[in-house]
């Protein structure tokens, strides 16, 4: 009867997709290491558990995956988080201080008793999670009612989080000892444990998006916040959601590098990382001016993200060249996204059907 | 014509349009010197595009430009000012944080041994204000410490000095002054016109065009409607000139609104008392009933939107209280007039309507799914049978509920903004200017809907700035004038008496 619900698939709704270029950008770089790389793609199966370079694209790539998620829906409202890394410090020190609070007494303290912790288990994830979520309902705050722009709101975080972060810690550097804790960032259940976190955040996030209204509300908001007003949209309430909920996946990343790298280092825990999180969500399709989003585009170019640097040390480029690399790649995806370049892709497309 | 060389400025069958519309149509208009000629006409008449021909900001298509008897093709805004043409526009483009000598003088300022002469640069200023304007102030004070009438005319000023000015436009310049700062301006404006400066005056004001002009030119949807001697030309026959009647066969129209008047209802469906908020919209009384189409007649800027905002909840009031069927309203949002069953389409579609980038489904369920909240989703089933019934309903020009609503025309844009509000079913459905920028069919059968939702027993506020379509669809019409509810008329009203009272005149 209808025909829109016949789902024929042709070459415009493929390229037209938002997952389309992210996928082919990822399938380059792959295919780069597949020549160039010997053994790129060689998996290893140690005890059942699988190992090898593809493997550790995934695992790395999980921390800018998990920021790239709650900073897809923060941009699709038009709006920008700049605090996700120093979140991410506060976060880690926090979970620090309650498994080992000696950095407290201004000591450093080696642990011995790989199972000793100075909580349970369950309020050390869940402490620093909660408050994650805080910082990023103080920038949903400043936002949404204060009306202050979004990148210079949260600026303000950006740069006092790591100085909150020190003050939690004392200044020191926390060793995290306790195994199970380790087990975030670190164990492996045939995958590495952390992409199954990345799985389960994607899910519930596109759950809550695309199962209520709310991904539609945000994405009216952020096309047009003043029709969205006028439709009876509490565009507030919607900004104030995106920014906590991207400070709550913030709080997630931390968790797991802080336990990947066994330490709450608030000087170099997600620094950078931002701005890492925001190219994945504009490779993935999403524009900087708000609109329509994709959750698996993000995370596709978290990955892509990480395929290149994976790749770049793979086959020598020293690290310091490495941000400049990177940002050969990012160019070029960006212009792939221009208007003109997708039409000139759609007209490969109509010439194929001519031959 | 001996008086040929008195007009400093012809211009002769300009043409422009834009993507899909004709702004101008072979319009002429002429400039003497030493007159005031006001430019006058609804939103959409071609004010403002026939001030940019002659600017420089657009390019006619056809037409020629002649000032003081030679062809001018100009190129820019800059260029306009260098051929004599200043422009004043409404908002002040000045640096408030500066003195009034610096603002005056910005970019000309007098130099000596390399540096600005301040001394010199401030007499300069004063000199030029009291030559020009006879506008004695002290110009070493910042400009933000003066009114905005007088900040107005040092803009004035500066447009009048940087070249010897033979022409001067003020597109709205009174719109953010008040009565006392109106007269300073006027005073300005008679002594430039004694000089021999041609004036066009842009206003939406009808007593200021009587007060101060001395011919008027009246456009209408791109087209010249004329150009006539003020005095001559009774404000009654301005405003007919200005809203336009066309002559169209009223019968069916009138039998179903004879029809329909039947079952209106006698209790007041929504009661407003001394509704009002502060430099928006005087407070007034206003009573909807069920099945009854009340009209709001008046110029732009007259407060019919404003009055639409606040009845919404998008506006807060200041002052009064509103009830819906006995209960008196205490939160003022849109959501909350939802819930109570108001819906209002907005007179600024793009700005305030469609959501571009969503698609027309998406679009026509926005309202309903707010109402119903974040978590009562509207499953994909039943958005696509709300959005096929009022494609259909509506019969909405898209190929399909998937396309985005950007990528329609603007009436389809409109009935898909329209079909947004019936589907939350409303009591009270308020509609401002829902006909603008439409073709002529699709008006006819909007204003047909518009009736037929009353006869079903909704309550409906109609606002536009065509006089004769709120006379053909409203049962009952409030008058607005300058912010303020000045009438109410109900049964058969004839055109030139609401005319009168929109101009303020005696009949």
């Amino acid at each position: 009867m209808r025909q829109s619900q016949k789902t024929s698939i042709s070459w415009r709704t493929i390229t037209d997709s938002r997952l389309f270029l992210p996928l082919v950008v990822l399938f380059l770089i792959l295919l780069f290491d597949f020549i160039f790389i010997p053994g790129f793609f060689r998996i290893e199966n140690r005890d059942g558990n699988l190992y090898g370079s593809v493997i550790d694209i995934l695992r790395n790539g999980s921390t800018v995956s998990l920021l790239a998620i709650g900073m897809t829906l923060v941009i699709a409202t038009a709006g920008v988080d700049l605090s996700v890394g120093a979140v991410m410090a506060i976060s880690a020190s926090v979970a620090g201080i309650l498994m080992n609070p000696s950095a407290l007494r201004n000591e450093v303290f080696f642990v011995t008793d790989p199972y000793y912790t100075f909580q349970p288990l369950w309020v050390v994830i869940l402490v620093p999670l909660i408050v994650a979520t805080i910082c990023g309902l103080w920038n949903g705050a400043l936002v949404a009612y204060m009306r202050i722009q979004p990148m210079v709101a949260t600026l303000i975080l950006m740069s006092a989080g790591r100085g909150i972060a020190q003050l939690i810690t004392n200044g020191l550097r926390v060793q995290i000892t306790y195994r199970p804790f380790a087990y975030i960032g670190q164990g492996w259940v045939i995958l590495p444990f952390s992409l199954y976190i990345v799985a389960f955040v994607l899910l519930i996030t596109w759950l809550l998006t695309r199962k209520t209204a709310i991904g539609m509300f945000i994405e009216s908001v952020g096309i047009n916040s003043r029709s969205s007003f006028f439709s009876g949209i509490s565009e507030r309430k919607i900004k104030m959601l995106a920014y906590t909920f991207c400070g709550f996946c913030a709080g997630i990343a931390g968790l797991v590098v802080c336990s990947n790298v066994k330490t709450s280092d608030s000087n170099t825990i997600g620094l950078y990382n931002e701005l890492d999180a925001i190219l994945a969500v504009v490779i993935g399709g999403t524009s900087m001016s708000g609109g329509r989003f994709s959750l698996l585009a993000s995370v596709v170019g978290a990955l892509v993200m990480q395929a290149v640097t994976q790749s770049m040390y793979a086959i020598g480029v020293p690290a310091f060249a490495l941000t400049a690399i990177k940002a050969v790649v990012v160019i070029i995806v960006i212009l792939l996204f221009s208007e003109q370049v997708r039409g000139v892709i759609r007209g490969l497309g109509k010439r194929q059907k001519e031959v | 014509m001996s008086e040929a060389n008195n007009y400093i400025l012809t211009m002769e069958g300009i043409s422009k349009s834009f993507p899909g519309v004709q702004a101008l149509e072979n319009v002429d208009f002429t400039l003497k010197r030493g007159e005031v000629h006001c430019l006058v006409g609804e939103n959409g008449a071609g004010k403002s595009t026939l001030i940019k021909v002659l600017t420089g900001v657009n390019q006619p298509e056809v037409g020629k430009i002649i000032l003081d008897s030679r062809e001018i093709h100009t190129r820019s805004p800059q260029h306009a000012q260098e051929l004599g043409i200043s422009t004043v526009y409404q908002e002040i483009n000045l640096c408030t944080n500066l003195t009034v000598a610096e603002n005056v003088l910005i970019g000309r300022e007098p130099h000596k041994f390399g540096r600005i002469d301040w001394a010199n640069m401030n007499e300069e200023a004063a000199e030029i204000l009291k030559r020009l304007l006879d506008v004695d102030i002290d110009v070493t004070k910042p400009l933000s410490t003066y009114t905005v009438a007088i900040q107005q005319m040092v803009a004035i000023a500066r447009a009048l000095d940087i070249t010897s000015a033979k022409i001067l436009i003020l597109d709205e310049p009174t719109s953010s002054l008040d009565a006392n700062e109106t007269q300073q301006l006027f005073n300005v404006m008679r002594k430039l016109r004694e000089d021999g400066v041609g004036i066009i005056f842009i206003t939406h004001f009808i007593s200021q065009v009587y007060e101060i002009s001395d011919r008027i030119t009246v456009l209408r949807n791109g087209k010249l409607v004329g150009t006539f001697e003020t005095a001559s030309l009774p404000r009654v026959e301005l405003i007919a000139k200005m809203i336009g009647r066309s002559l169209t066969d009223l019968d069916e129209m009138a039998s179903i609104k004879l029809e329909s008047s039947k079952h209106i209802k006698t209790d007041a469906l929504l009661k407003a008392k001394g509704f009002g908020r502060v430099n928006s919209i005087k407070p007034f009384d206003l009573e909807l009933h069920a099945g009854e189409v009340v009209g709001l007649a008046g110029l732009l800027g007259s407060g019919r939107t404003e009055t639409a905002g606040i009845l919404f909840g998008t506006e807060k009031p200041d002052s009064g209280s509103i009830e819906i069927n006995g209960e008196t309203v205490t939160d003022h949002t849109p959501l909350g007039a939802i819930k109570r069953g108001i819906a209002l389409c907005p007179e600024d579609r793009k700005a305030e309507g469609i959501v571009d980038d969503l698609t027309v489904r998406e679009n026509i369920v926005l309202a309903m799914q707010a109402n119903r909240g974040w978590f009562n989703h509207l499953s994909m089933q039943e958005q696509y049978e709300i959005a096929d019934k009022f494609i259909e309903m509506l019969s909405i020009a898209t190929p399909s509920p998937d396309q985005p609503v950007k990528n329609l025309s603007g009436g389809n844009q409109q009935k898909v903004i329209l079909a947004r509000w019936l589907a939350t079913n409303p009591q009270v459905l308020i509609l401002d200017e829902p006909t603008r920028g439409i073709d002529v069919g699709t008006k006819a059968e909007i204003q047909k809907l518009v009736l037929e939702l009353a006869d079903e027993g909704k309550a409906c506020v109609f606002i536009s700035s065509e006089l004769e379509e709120v006379l053909r669809t409203s049962h009952r019409i409030a008058v607005l004038r300058e912010r303020e509810k000045v009438a109410e008329f109900s049964g058969e009203v004839d055109e030139h008496t609401i005319m009168h009272t929109i101009a303020g005149s005696e009949q």
